[in-house]
């Protein structure tokens, strides 16, 4: 239908001009990309990694400008204000969907590395442990998480403000600039390209356009809050504004950095000793608070009330739970940083604020479950509902566990073992995990407009193998951190250790092999999901099409794959 | 003003906003004229919605 005939039957419907001022960031950013990808002949360091690596930014900033030009000067975009923008969306449920799959599976590989060395240490430096570990986290973090917030965020904000998305085809561009953020990390790490930072290890460039996309999705949202229909802020927005602001915040300060050129991949920090630490670990454990709890709960906030049908349990207690997030978290890095430089008294405030987050948390996981109150029933047959409501008391259970360790004497013990692993897992496939796939499960019929899932039963093995992986995962980590943590502080009776380092290793094996299979079954569901979310879309089996009336959005074609697509 | 008196106000003046604020933020929530208003809030995410409210003849 061409933007005419489309203005003469709905006045809802205006040209979207909005591609051509992201012009004015996609030129110039590929005009550095030009310069360092020419060759070792303007950069210093890391020559032919960042030969490479700026190459890929140059190819996909290329293609987003002949796209953006093309599309302009041909067919301009129309937005459609009676409608909802949810093509970004279900881009971003297959996003999440694809890098959960990526992510998971490099997991279950250096699982196995660390199980079986012989077997899965592959000779090459690509498939190092130490570059495959971050890729490991940063895609199930920021890939599969970050992509699950932005997607859900999307979709909330709209229904709960009652107004069509902010910005025109801004919110592409967050989509599209986000997934170039992921692929130049992932493949940065495997070339060896890193800032070093856990959880913060893209190099200055990566960062710095990693925070234009961030912006870009801050005001996304802003404007949607400020045009909002609907006269109150519905908590979940609350927690997704906190979640972006915070992390805008986190990420500028701790990668602050000067790079050895304007074309090299090599930079440094501009902190330094206990400091640089501090930093890092303020950064590390926000980026916990605010990624993976502000923005989760704000999924927990909408998706469970809206699955259960019933309102939140108390809506009071969700604005004490925010405001005690918000004032407690960002204190309680520095349990991090026990029995190191940092004086003990920055450790006592970080692990006084620690213990005080039970509060919050458990008001949370309360808040969360009591919503089932007189519903508890549709457990029993909705494994979706289920999911979610696993996946609140795994954030209880988890975050029980955090204060508990954060106690130094309790970290002198933990600290540096695989209990630490452990605890992260049971958050992070436990809590994160399963929240992304409760609200995966209902946004693709809501999305593709089906009656229901293509299959209930494959929900119900997704859930039973997730669930034994991580009971196999967080068990062995039990035991394989205390073993640890016991043998590493074993003294004879003349004060000397007892065991040589190596000899604290080896009973690890079999706890090993109980990780890699809990991982391997987490991910077996994953694929599971995969599969019924695409049968799913397909309509096979119970996913018959809902048939819509014409306000609402229509079963959408097939979307033409293409490298930056407008809003519908 | 050297570190010490800066960190010294930092410190003094940080913990009482921040207590300020969060316990007004606590009485905003606890507040019994706000009850209706959260009651009706907390309704937001079940209402039936499809499409965006438009206002006669708005298209920003």
């Amino acid at each position: 239908m061409s933007a005419l005939t489309h203005t003469t039957a709905n006045p809802h419907i205006k040209t979207d001009e909005s591609m051509w001022p992201m012009l004015f960031i996609l030129v110039p950013v590929m005009i550095w990309a030009m310069f360092a990808a020419a060759g070792p002949g303007f950069g210093t360091f890391a020559g032919v990694p960042m030969k490479f690596h700026a190459g890929i930014m140059l190819t996909a900033l290329l293609g987003g400008v002949v796209y953006i030009i093309g599309k302009m000067g041909s067919n301009p975009p129309t937005i459609d204000h009676s409608r909802y923008a949810d093509k970004v969306v279900k881009y971003g449920v297959i996003a999440t969907t694809f890098w959960g799959i990526v992510g998971m599976s490099a997991g279950v590989l250096i699982a196995a590395q660390m199980t079986w060395p012989g077997i899965f240490y592959f000779d090459g430096a690509w498939t190092n442990f130490g570059r495959l570990r971050p890729l490991h986290t940063s895609a199930v973090i920021f890939a599969f998480g970050g992509n699950a917030l932005i997607a859900t965020s999307f979709y909330v904000v709209q229904r709960t403000c009652r107004t069509r998305l902010a910005g025109g085809s801004w919110p592409w561009f967050v989509f599209w600039g986000y997934q170039l953020f992921i692929i130049m990390a992932a493949s940065g790490y495997l070339m060896g390209i890193t800032g070093g930072k856990e959880y913060a290890e893209p190099e200055w460039y990566v960062d710095l356009w990693l925070t234009i996309v961030w912006v870009a999705y801050l005001l996304v949202f802003l404007m949607t809050l400020a045009k909002r229909k609907e006269p109150h802020i519905y908590v979940a927005n609350w927690f997704y504004l906190a979640f972006i602001v915070t992390v805008a915040i986190l990420h500028i300060v701790n990668n602050l950095a000067l790079p050895v050129a304007l074309t090299s991949a090599k930079s440094y920090g501009v902190y330094a000793g206990v400091q640089d630490a501090m930093t890092q670990w303020w950064y590390g454990h926000n980026a916990v608070g605010f990624f993976l709890t502000a923005g989760f709960l704000a999924i927990m906030y909408y998706f469970i009330p809206k699955r259960a049908n019933r309102p939140i349990w108390s809506y009071k207690l969700s604005i004490v739970h925010f405001w005690a997030v918000i004032f407690i978290y960002i204190w309680a890095g520095p349990h991090h940083l026990h029995y190191t430089a940092l004086p003990q008294w920055t450790q006592t405030l970080g692990m006084v604020f620690s213990i005080m987050l039970w509060m919050p948390s458990w008001g949370g996981m309360i808040n969360g479950l009591m919503t089932l109150q007189g519903a508890w029933d549709k457990l029993r047959t909705d494994p979706v509902l289920r999911m979610l409501v696993v996946s609140v008391a795994f954030y209880g259970m988890a975050t029980f566990e955090g204060p508990l360790m954060s106690i130094r004497y309790v970290n002198a013990l933990s600290h540096y073992t695989d209990w630490g692993i452990g605890h992260v897992h049971s958050g992070a496939l436990g809590w994160n995990g399963f929240v992304t796939f409760g609200a995966l499960y209902c946004l693709v019929p809501w999305l593709w407009k089906k009656k229901e899932l293509y299959s209930t039963k494959l929900v119900e093995w997704h859930f039973w193998l997730a669930t034994l992986g991580i009971v196999f995962y967080i068990t062995a980590m039990w035991g394989a951190g205390i073993s640890q943590g016991l043998n590493w502080r074993s003294y004879t009776e003349l004060g000397f250790l007892e065991y040589s380092f190596i000899e604290t290793v080896s009973p690890l094996h079999v706890f090993f092999a109980i990780r890699t299979l809990g991982g391997f079954l987490f991910l077996l569901g994953t694929l599971i999901m995969a599969y019924n979310i695409r049968m799913t879309i397909k309509g096979r089996g119970n996913a018959t099409s809902i048939v819509t009336n014409a306000a609402s959005d229509p079963v959408m074609p097939s979307p033409v794959p293409s490298t930056l697509a407008p809003a519908e | 003003m050297g570190y010490d008196q800066i960190a010294h106000v930092v410190k003094i003046g940080g913990t009482v906003v921040f207590t300020t604020v969060f316990v007004a933020a606590i009485f905003y929530a606890l507040w019994p004229k706000n009850k209706a208003r959260f009651d009706r809030a907390a309704h937001i995410p079940l209402q039936a919605n499809d499409a965006p409210d438009l206002d006669a003849g708005e298209t920003r």
